[in-house]
């Protein structure tokens, strides 16, 4: 034993930390899992109920009349079939595009005002996360299911794909310079392969999210221009065609699993 | 204002399991804002359980807890419709509460 734990010491990193990197490995997903039980994503989904229901804008009316795919105010497994083609709006919407859609529609507001805060943070979270973590959970259970039938719908899946493999930037990067190979992460995050159906499927049952290391609840256009960001690539606008395109591929390469979100992240 | 609460009581095998969420900032008084300057304490410092108006947990907690926290109270006995009271108050007096029924 002696002799074993020397050999330890002079070899050092590579054949010992093997190890207690399994070892961290499912120590984290017990912690994940405890994370999970008590979830504040919950109180995010109590926040959003009541700004869902609160009058806003030059209009003065609350969210509940936005049609969210089936029809005015219906909540009820609205998530798990977005993204989708909207005929009013004439484009494929994920949710929190939607979302913006029906605050400048309904309430009146400007779309400037209505998207200057998209993105909180963990002493002010935005209306938009809020809303998302309480739409979201009204899917719970459902199988997800976005559209792909409309000639838009097949546009916009083409394009998320192409975009998903297109290098470009300062560092020549694309989404799959970091999510195309299994066996990769960063740091102690295992990075899914997002376009192989059986990894992008626990992803998009489980987003939008609140993470623990922020204590922030992030949603999925966040995702996508916190990516981009980490290519060193311009901002994408939120809402925009590239971001709207890149979730519907996302969700569509994970259909079928039954939503189990708003999730909880490291 | 307080943010929302939210909270669960569930009866298993003679033990009640409390779990209950808070919306609270809860500052060490040691982080910086961007300008620089502390960000004062603001903790919740006291944690008060009830079961049907009667206190069963009084407890003091303190700036080492995370934002947003969660707490798991595990009660010997109790029947399936006892009221469960949990409220909390931080050090600048602010204070919240929420109640619900054992299922």
């Amino acid at each position: 034993m002696k002799k074993v734990l020397g050999f330890c010491v002079v070899l050092g990193g590579a054949f010992c930390a093997s190890l207690p990197a399994q070892d961290a490995k499912k120590e984290i997903q017990r912690y994940r899992q405890m994370v999970a039980e008590g979830s504040p994503a919950e109180l995010f989904e109590v926040e959003g109920e009541a700004l869902w229901k609160k009058p806003q804008g030059p209009n003065k009316v609350s969210l509940e009349k936005c049609d969210l795919g089936g029809g005015p105010g219906v909540l009820k497994g609205a998530y798990a079939r977005l993204p989708r083609y909207f005929k009013d709006a004439d484009r494929v919407m994920d949710l929190e595009t939607r979302l913006l859609h029906c605050a400048v529609t309904l309430q009146g507001r400007r779309r400037e005002e209505a998207a200057a805060r998209v993105f909180g943070s963990a002493d002010r979270p935005s209306e938009m996360e809020s809303l998302s973590a309480y739409i979201a959970a009204q899917s719970r259970g459902m199988k997800m299911a976005p559209g792909l039938s409309h000639p838009k719908e097949k546009e916009a899946y083409a394009m998320g794909r192409a975009l998903y493999f297109h290098r470009t930037g300062a560092w020549d990067f694309s989404c799959a310079s970091c999510h195309g190979e299994e066996g990769k992460r960063i740091r102690m995050q295992d990075l899914p392969v997002l376009y192989k159906p059986e990894h992008a499927r626990p992803v998009v049952s489980t987003w939008p999210a609140y993470r623990v290391s922020t204590s922030q609840f992030i949603t999925l256009q966040w995702r996508m221009n916190n990516c981009y960001q980490q290519m060193r690539m311009p901002e994408p606008d939120f809402g925009s065609d590239t971001t709207v395109a890149l979730i519907l591929f996302l969700t569509a390469t994970g259909k079928g699993e039954p939503y189990r979100g708003p999730g909880t992240k490291r | 204002m307080a943010g929302p609460m939210k909270m669960r009581a569930t009866l298993n095998g003679g033990v009640t399991d409390v779990r209950v969420l808070m919306t609270h900032p809860m500052e060490t008084g040691q982080r910086k804002d961007p300008d620089g300057k502390l960000v004062p304490l603001h903790f919740i410092q006291n944690v008060t359980l009830k079961v049907n108006g009667k206190t069963v947990v009084e407890s003091q907690i303190s700036q080492g807890i995370s934002r947003n926290p969660v707490f798991t109270f595990r009660i010997k006995g109790g029947a399936k419709g006892d009221r469960i009271e949990v409220s909390w108050i931080d050090n600048h007096g602010e204070t919240n509460q929420t109640e619900t029924a054992v299922a």
